[in-house]
């Protein structure tokens, strides 16, 4: 692997990485990637604010802290702004920041319109946000807006929240499509000389599984959503069943997208397993043409099975059997991923530093997302527990258990090469521990309480369900405390956190050959790759630099 | 002979898994609600199979990583490599073929019970009562409902459940006979709404503007909880209905002193809405207020069309 240690561009001489950059109209993927991590940071903690807010009124079985309008609200934005705002988005920018370096290009294919994708979003999310200011507050219906609930608005208004929620998820849309068709474009056309296809690294296959799923499948939602909002506001009756409209159209529709969705949020946290557990285990990634394939394959089967969100919808029985089969098959090549990970820890010389323990942590967790998930495939068992918290539980399991802790394994793990600087090992490690412990106590229990029969989305419960939901809201509590920590140890690492080398892991992958942070156009020279990725097993590959950060504290 | 005790060592965890993950599956009916129908003990048998394997896979892969977090400890600074096998063909063919065939194997289970469960039929759930869509004589012998002891009608709106019985009773509370088949006519008023008895195990979307049956076969006596499962606005929390399994003398015991006196009715969404409970944040957002009971209805309910519905806005 070429490595350009000779470059010194450094924060500080270097124009391109002044801070103010951060805040301009930047066409460099760097910038691009950052802008839109710290963004979607932000919107991750009003996110959560609201799921604290629903949390506190689950404490107890009455409804007593938010009016029933108001929880409604909450759950709904909750959900939009986790998914809409932060993951999606999130993961925009971190393959923004990565894609680029770990193929050897130096920008994505049309940097302006991936400026473009990133400022659709702030104002996107702050008109999706403002919605709380409106007279009759913001949408209601859940991040699904079902017609035909979603359709039932204060009369004589025509601005209202979910005019609000309808116009914002479909301009979030526009930007996702044309982040889309940039991250495709890149990753077939930018390569580097040698970056064959089976020498790129999983995070990008992933990136592209994940963004050609986007293509496919996003315009479904967004037809759908305008059809709604002409439903809503022009008097159309595309879904409105007592004036010959269907409403299950619209969970065709929506669903197509959705669920594929799930997909376009976990194949980068897969993508990120597949860097970090690696470098801190020091193997090679075990099987790495089939996890490389199988994120091929989970997106393509996962296009196939979006009725299993459907079964009770008046689903013919024909129907739920075939999308039983496909919704199962699914558990293939994710099981070929999760078998992959943990056979490239085994028989492995283990760093637990904080990327790895959300890698770890994470990929653990995965595997009771992913048996509920197979549980919940199987129609018996899903005509039971469908629109309970049992759902709700797996969901979180898979989102935030396995998603968000890959992006925290992900931003302590590139935050060397993002900022130059290294952040704190101490204060990753208690974040680690609160996020875990917290996110267990939260997520948990919602299993037996879906078993037991608790109806997701209710304000106030049978008082038989209060011990569990007790433990959750505690859970959530503990997991609002745990960003605090994740916070000052960012601000304070960026500000004073001691100077990264260029490879401080000592990790293989091309981003690791250029300097922390990278120069305006990411090489000195564009590399030429010769090798296979994820040689750590083969001493002659491995690329261990002497004046490394580690070496350096020796 | 170190190879030799590695597979075994191997072989015997994963005969302790077995055990553990079989108990575990055991266990599984524990932490469902009682049955109180016969699909009910299909669903759960299924469910416990299912545990059983879940158990199994995760205990295996995180039994792996925990043994690697405690024996497989690199000492500080030493970033030497640390097993150089870059993938081995046998292992991948067999960890992507054994997924395979324990999903097909779970996929005919599900499909093997969920015939058994015989609720709505394998080939028709819905009837559509739209003017475009005229029987087609092909589609006759599917369309036949499934036969049923007897039928009950359900109506459903925002926020109030009604059932209509066979001598035209109509009540607020769902009596069911014991051991009998019974079909659900299911209708909605206004918004999706969704049939849920969790001591049931079954769960059935109700369309507006469509006619939809579920068939139970209650086999437990005892009173139960109806939920709408699917989010209908305002007060959806509210969304209860009492659920009497009854024996059959007792049933039309019921049916004849509800049809000489008429039943109070008493609607929970409509007494919150004219007094709302004191919350600690409050909005007054609009809401689609909640409809006092109707007291009897001896006719099927017509169907309304949006400008029909009486929709206010929440002054307070």
């Amino acid at each position: 692997m070429t490595t350009h240690d000779s470059i010194d561009t450094t924060p500080q001489n270097d124009p391109e990485n002044n801070w103010r950059h951060y805040f301009s109209f930047s066409t460099d993927h760097k910038v691009i990637g950052v802008q839109y991590m710290v963004m979607t940071f932000i919107f991750f903690l009003i996110g959560g604010l609201l799921a604290m807010l629903i949390r506190a009124e689950l404490i107890t079985p009455a409804s007593n802290v938010v009016d029933r309008p108001l929880y409604n609200g909450l759950f709904t934005l909750h959900g939009t702004i986790m998914i809409f705002l932060w993951i999606i988005p999130f993961n925009a920018g971190i393959s923004n920041y990565l894609v680029p370096l770990m193929i050897g290009a130096r920008d994505m294919a049309f940097p302006l319109l991936n400026a473009i994708s990133f400022w659709i979003l702030p104002p996107s999310g702050l008109l999706l946000i403002s919605s709380f200011l409106l007279p009759n507050g913001t949408a209601q219906s859940g991040w699904w807006s079902y017609p035909p609930i979603s359709l039932q608005i204060p009369p004589g208004q025509p601005i209202n929240g979910e005019f609000i929620w309808i116009v914002s998820i479909v301009l979030i849309g526009i930007s996702s499509i044309m982040g889309a068709v940039n991250f495709v474009t890149t990753i077939f056309w930018m390569r580097a000389p040698g970056m064959t296809f089976f020498r790129m690294p999983v995070f990008v296959w992933s990136v592209l599984s994940a963004q050609l799923l986007q293509l496919v499948n996003l315009p479904s939602l967004t037809g759908a959503l305008i059809l709604l909002l002409f439903d809503l506001n022009f008097g159309t009756q595309f879904f409105k069943p007592l004036e010959n409209g269907d409403p299950i159209i619209y969970q065709h529709l929506f669903w197509f997208y959705s669920h594929p969705a799930v997909y376009i949020m976990a194949l980068p946290a897969f993508g990120i397993f597949a860097e970090v557990l690696p470098a801190f285990s020091r193997n090679p990634l075990f099987g790495y043409r089939s996890l490389a394939v199988a994120s091929l394959g989970i997106a393509v089967v996962s296009i196939f099975v979006w009725v299993h969100h459907m079964f009770t919808s008046a689903t013919p029985g024909w129907m739920r059997m075939l999308f039983m089969v496909t919704s199962m098959l699914v558990a293939v090549p994710t099981g070929v991923k999760a078998f992959g990970w943990t056979a490239t820890i085994w028989k492995s010389k283990l760093h637990l530093e904080t990327p790895m323990l959300f890698a770890m942590g994470g990929a653990a967790m995965f595997l009771l997302g992913g048996v509920t998930g197979v549980m919940l495939a199987a129609v018996p068992f899903d005509i039971h527990v469908h629109n309970t918290y049992f759902i709700v539980g797996h969901f979180h399991y898979i989102v935030f258990n396995t998603i968000t802790m890959a992006i925290f394994a992900a931003i302590y793990f590139w935050f060397p090469k993002i900022t130059g600087r290294m952040y704190a090992e101490g204060w990753g490690k208690v974040h680690f521990w609160l996020t875990f412990i917290g996110a267990n106590l939260t997520f948990f229990p919602m299993l037996p309480l879906g078993l037991q029969g608790m109806v997701r989305r209710i304000s106030s419960y049978d008082p038989r369900y209060q011990g569990w939901n007790i433990l959750a809201s505690l859970g959530g509590f503990l997991l609002g405390v745990s960003v605090l920590p994740f916070i000052a140890n960012i601000v304070g690492s960026l500000l004073y956190g001691q100077r990264a080398s260029n490879n401080p892991w000592l990790a293989t992958g091309l981003e690791w050959t250029t300097t922390s942070p990278p120069p305006r156009d990411n090489f000195e020279e564009i590399p030429v790759v010769k090798r296979p990725p994820y040689d750590y097993g083969d001493p002659k590959y491995s690329v261990i630099e002497p004046h490394d950060y580690h070496q350096q504290e020796n | 002979m170190s190879r030799f005790l590695e597979y075994f060592l191997i072989a015997s965890y994963i005969a302790v898994l077995l055990v553990i993950s079989h108990w575990i599956g055991a266990q599984a009916y524990s932490w469902l609600p009682v049955e109180a129908t016969a699909e009910a003990q299909k669903v759960d048998s299924l469910f416990s199979f299912l545990t059983a394997i879940g158990a199994f896979i995760i205990l295996g892969l995180v039994g792996m990583m925990v043994y690697s977090v405690l024996f497989f400890r690199a000492p500080k600074n030493d970033y030497s490599e640390g097993h150089p096998s870059r993938g081995d063909i046998k292992l991948e063919v067999l960890w992507t073929a054994a997924p395979t065939l324990l999903v097909l194997w779970v996929a005919w289970q599900g499909f093997n019970i969920y015939q058994q469960l015989d609720i709505l039929g394998l080939q028709q759930v819905v009837h559509l009562h739209t003017p475009l869509e005229e029987p087609a004589s092909a589609a006759s012998i599917s369309d036949i409902p499934k036969p049923a002891d007897e039928t009950i009608e359900v109506f459903v709106k925002q926020w109030d459940w009604s059932f209509r019985y066979p001598n035209n009773v109509t009540s607020n509370e769902l009596h069911l006979p014991v051991n009998r088949r019974t079909r659900l006519n299911m209708h909605a008023k206004d918004v999706l709404h969704s049939f849920y008895v969790p001591e049931f195990r079954l769960q059935q979307y109700i369309v507006p503007g469509r006619d939809i049956d579920l068939v139970v076969t209650p086999t437990r006596m005892g009173e139960y909880k109806l939920k709408d499962a699917l989010f209908s606005g305002t007060y959806f929390a509210l969304m209860d209905a009492n659920v009497h399994i009854e024996s059959l003398e007792e049933y039309n015991q019921w049916l004849t002193t509800a049809e000489q006196q008429p039943l109070a009715i008493k609607n929970q969404a409509v007494a919150e809405y004219t007094q709302p409970p004191k919350t600690l944040l409050k909005t007054g957002w609009y809401t689609v207020a909640p409809e006092p009971p109707a007291i009897a209805q001896s006719a099927p309910p017509k169907r309304l069309t949006a400008n029909e519905r009486k929709v206010m806005n929440d002054d307070t």
